[in-house]
């Protein structure tokens, strides 16, 4: 177990490798004049020379990127060309209210889509017609749709929910709560919905197997077979689906924030996109794949350790 | 945001036998069940509508795209602008046709590029394995860890707002979608045989793939595309809506933040283009699913026919509620004089409801006994209703089957009473495992994977029995011993996927007899077996059957195995019972055609010549 742990880990450090790298290249060879974009049109050549030589965007990429990554691996992302403010402390600010939000929505909608999809499995009829229904409006409608919608009905025709959700320490859990609420529900119905259906399918695929019809001539209660060996084999394929969510979701999680104006991760995305702000980018790609991989290693030991055949080989 | 859209299309791969070599037939089948399906209608109206409307797009509009006209901004509705007018005083209306025109296009483009990418890469690594799979393995799961909102933030960035470059980003993004699908395809198609006939018949690799292979993928990949093709209209307009996209362009993602920006001055504004959005995705997520049930319902259809009678001959349709129902017995008690027999099965018919409200039958008036230290041999091709009949025995039928007529007991009880239509299962839970048990076919898969073979034995017995789990395990490594493994003790703690078949299968034949039931069904319980393997299990079986004198029903095709080991035999064909008599009376004088042309078939004692007898049946299998 543990040598399969260090596999995986190892597998997770080179794709975090790969992936800076070639972040590195695209963004720093494809877009333009820097320094000019920086300092505007009226700047003269030497301004921008000067500028250039101060980002050292005069070394070869190689170079660049390997001092990048030196100073990525001491937690130093550098710093936003705009604002000089260091992009590790401002996404430090910032990737715990947008972690809270995703977290949060991911654990609901497993416990949601789970219940949901095991009764469908199990009880056919009119839930699993819900279940199949839900998922086809689910899949239509974009989960950044629905939060404007929210928006518009519950927190600006109605007045429930703030239509903004600032969130500051002082203003104590309750307000805190409050104001996350939508964002949440927003996040979550995509995935409640087609989490659902996916489960109901993968549970169903269980039941069909021989070894459950051979656990009931064992005389094998209906209850025991379900939780301790239908859910069992099921969960892997579980599994991947919320995985596969939260990955969509640390990207839905952007436009969500931008719409409730929340103070995550999202609007420094958006900004720094719309002004090429390569280091903050840079930060924002990094820290986003960063918790893929955690994620996807978490899944992969939990795998591991439901199926016994996944562990050996 | 490609999550749905990943598991979608792995499960949507058709078993290859069903799509086959004659692809146009099937595809005009496909294409007039998706016609005749509400859903697949509707999809098809809505998509075409939109298509229409912004292939006319500049005719249609009354507007530029970007006109505006400063005097007039957040109009409501009138007859010069039908949906009003935005913060600028442009044409919602107009807008809107424009933004269809983009919006199809790019997500065309996006589904484009990802199967330009995703086809050829899963046609080689499914046909060619080795190193190219391996990478494109590795690249794939790269990909898939990435989120497509982020990858396409660092696209904007780095290439500043182009429609057309992110959409091609986002095609390389979900290629693997494509990839995966078409390697799985692939790989299930490379080894079946009539692509080693096309081999050998000196078919180039090329023209095998564009015969036999793309005739398997086609109607997946449709089904993808349209999945694909939501997933991109969504996130393109969600990066339109940060307001990262193209400012000259009208877009619906554009729109929708417009409308969101005044949401306090005019709300419609957000409606019509989040109903664009809903309709449009909406509509090729409908398209997507119509099109697998119109898949799917072909391969139930034939699913079913194989499993019921192959020609129909016996066979026959009922209406479900036209067969007339006897009054159910209510004290439920069996027929004098019969109560010795250990199992009765009286005039049994089995059916599966259709979708058209009629009965497929695939059992029909069947009539046996078996009593205690017994062995009756069910005989007859696949097909024939002989596991069916066994498995009502067990109540273990799947969840759609109905006992169309006649009963069974057990024990001087009835498990299906006259008149039920399903069997009796708080009887038969209380029965099974402990005094009627069950050895099935295929041994691996019936063994749960994640479970010891140990625990797999000992849970029964402290449940059925109440014994400890200690005393369990001590029976448990007995039984390992009598079932003829040698090491039991390294068996007890194995999984599943860790000994052999033949082991395998000793094991459920352990667990059958753990109990220490009356009855057991043993269902072709030596076909998934190697030759050396069957004699063995045959002699097992036997042994232990005159050791706890317990009574089996012995579900097989094979004529050898009824000579060896059972007492009485019952001919099934169609679903009906053909013949029934002692082995011995069966063997030397069959009065019946079927019987015959069965025994005819058998190899073993004949000359080759009488191989070729033939019969109006398919050889058995």
């Amino acid at each position: 177990m543990i040598k399969f742990i260090a596999k995986r880990l190892g597998s997770g450090l080179v794709v975090l490798f790969v992936v800076s790298a070639l972040t590195f290249t695209l963004l720093y060879t494809s877009s333009g004049s820097i320094a000019r974009n920086i300092l505007g049109d009226q700047a003269t050549p030497e301004q921008v020379a000067l500028k250039e030589q101060e980002l050292g965007l005069d070394q070869p990429l190689v170079t660049r990127y390997f001092a990048w990554l030196a100073d990525a691996l001491s937690g130093n992302l550098g710093a936003s060309w705009f604002t000089s403010e260091p992009v590790a402390s401002s996404l430090a600010t910032r990737i715990p209210v947008t972690m809270t939000m995703v977290f949060t929505a991911m654990i609901l909608i497993a416990i949601c889509a789970a219940l949901i999809g095991v009764a469908a499995a199990v009880k056919r009829g009119w839930v699993d017609r819900v279940v199949q229904v839900g998922a086809i409006v689910g899949d239509s409608i974009p989960g950044y749709v629905i939060g404007v919608f929210l928006v518009t009905l519950l927190a600006i025709q109605l007045g429930f929910f703030p239509a903004t959700s600032t969130i500051s320490p002082e203003v104590g859990p309750e307000a805190w709560v409050y104001s996350m609420t939508l964002p949440v529900i927003a996040l979550l119905i995509n995935g409640v919905t087609g989490g659902a259906q996916q489960i109901r399918s993968a549970v169903i695929k269980q039941l069909e197997r021989d070894y459950v019809r051979t656990l009931r001539s064992r005389g094998i209660g209906e209850r025991e077979i379900l939780f301790k060996h239908v859910l069992r084999s099921a969960a892997p394929a579980g599994l991947t689906v919320l995985s596969l969510q939260l990955i969509g979701m640390l990207g839905g999680v952007v436009i969500i924030e931008q719409i409730f104006a929340l103070p995550g991760m999202g609007p420094l995305a958006v900004t720094a996109t719309g002004q090429s702000d390569l280091p903050v980018v840079m930060g924002v790609v990094m820290y986003t794949v960063v918790v893929v991989i955690v994620v996807n290693l978490l899944v992969d030991i939990l795998n591991g350790w439901l199926n016994p055949k996944v562990r050996v080989s | 945001m490609s999550d749905s859209v990943e598991t979608a299309a792995v499960t949507a791969v058709p078993a290859p036998a069903t799509t086959g070599q004659s692809g146009t037939v099937v595809r005009s089948t496909v294409m007039r069940r998706l016609l005749r399906n509400p859903m697949g209608i509707a999809s098809l109206v809505i998509l075409g509508s939109i298509a229409l409307l912004a292939v006319f797009a500049p005719v249609l509009a009354p507007f530029e795209e970007n006109f505006a006209n400063i005097t007039k901004t957040l109009a409501p509705a009138d007859p010069v602008n039908i949906l009003g007018t935005d913060s600028a005083g442009r044409d919602t209306w107009s807008r809107l046709l424009f933004g269809a025109q983009l919006t199809l296009l790019s997500a065309l483009l996006c589904a484009g590029v990802a199967i330009a990418i995703g086809l050829p890469a899963g046609l080689i690594a499914g046909y060619y394995a080795g190193k190219f799979e391996a990478v494109s393995n590795w690249v794939v799961s790269i990909l898939m860890s990435l989120p497509g909102l982020i990858v396409l933030l660092t696209i904007r960035a780095a290439f500043g707002p182009s429609v057309w470059i992110s959409m091609i980003a986002f095609g390389v993004l979900i290629s693997p979608s494509y990839f995966r699908l078409t390697r799985t395809a692939v790989q299930s198609v490379r080894n079946e045989l009539y692509v080693d006939a096309a081999r050998v018949s000196g078919l180039s690799d090329w023209s095998i793939i564009a015969r036999h292979i793309f005739s398997v993928v086609r109607a997946p990949i449709i089904i993808q595309t349209a999945a694909i093709a939501g997933v991109a209209i969504a996130i393109q307009s969600g990066l339109e809506f940060l307001g990262l996209g193209d400012p000259t362009k009208a877009t619906w993602g554009v729109m929708l933040s417009e409308g969101f920006k005044n949401v306090y001055l005019t709300p419609t504004l957000l409606f019509w283009p989040a109903l664009a959005m809903a309709l449009t995705i909406g509509g090729l997520v409908l398209l997507g699913n119509a099109i697998r049930d119109a898949l799917e319902d072909g391969e139930k259809i034939k699913h079913r026919k194989k499993r019921a009678a192959p020609e129909g001959a016996g066979a026959s349709t009922t209406a479900a509620s036209a067969t007339a129902r006897q009054p159910r017995k209510s004290a439920a008690a069996v027929d004098a004089g019969t109560e010795h027999h250990l199992v009765k099965v009286t005039n049994l018919g089995v059916g599966y409801p259709q979708a058209d409200g009629s009965v497929k039958k695939v059992v029909d008036d069947v009539s046996f006994h078996v009593d205690r230290g017994e062995i009756l041999g069910i005989v007859g091709e696949s097909g024939s209703g002989k596991s069916q009949t066994a498995f009502s025995i067990l109540g273990l039928l799947p969840d759609n089957a109905r006992i169309v007529g006649g009963a069974i007991q057990f024990d001087g009880n009835y498990t299906v009473a006259p008149g039920d239509e399903r069997v009796n299962q708080a009887r038969l839970s209380k029965l099974r495992g402990k005094r009627i048990s069950y050895i099935p076919q295929e041994p691996m898969s019936n063994l749960d994977p994640a479970f010891t073979i140990g625990y797999q034995l000992v849970t029964p017995m402290v449940r059925v029995l109440g014994i400890s789990k200690e005393e369990a395990r001590r029976r448990a490594l007995k039984l390992l011993t009598d079932v003829g493994i040698a090491n039991p003790e390294r068996t007890f703690s194995a999984y599943p996927h860790e000994v052999s078949g033949g082991m395998a299968q000793r094991v459920l034949i352990a667990g059958a007899i753990s109990c220490e039931p009356d009855l057991v069904i043993a269902d072709e319980p030596t076909t998934a077996l190697d030759v050396t393997v069957q004699a063995d299990v045959l002699d097992l079986l036997r042994e232990l059957q005159q050791r706890l004198n317990i009574g089996v029903v012995l579900v097989t095709h094979n004529f050898g195995v009824v000579a060896d080991l059972c007492d009485r035999v019952v001919v099934m064909q169609n679903g009906r019972l053909v013949e029934e008599g002692s082995v011995r009376d069966i063997l030397r004088n069959p009065k019946e055609q079927y019987t015959r042309t069965l025994l005819a078939s058998m190899l073993e004692g004949k000359t080759p010549m009488s191989m070729l007898v033939s019969s109006q049946k398919e050889p058995v299998a």
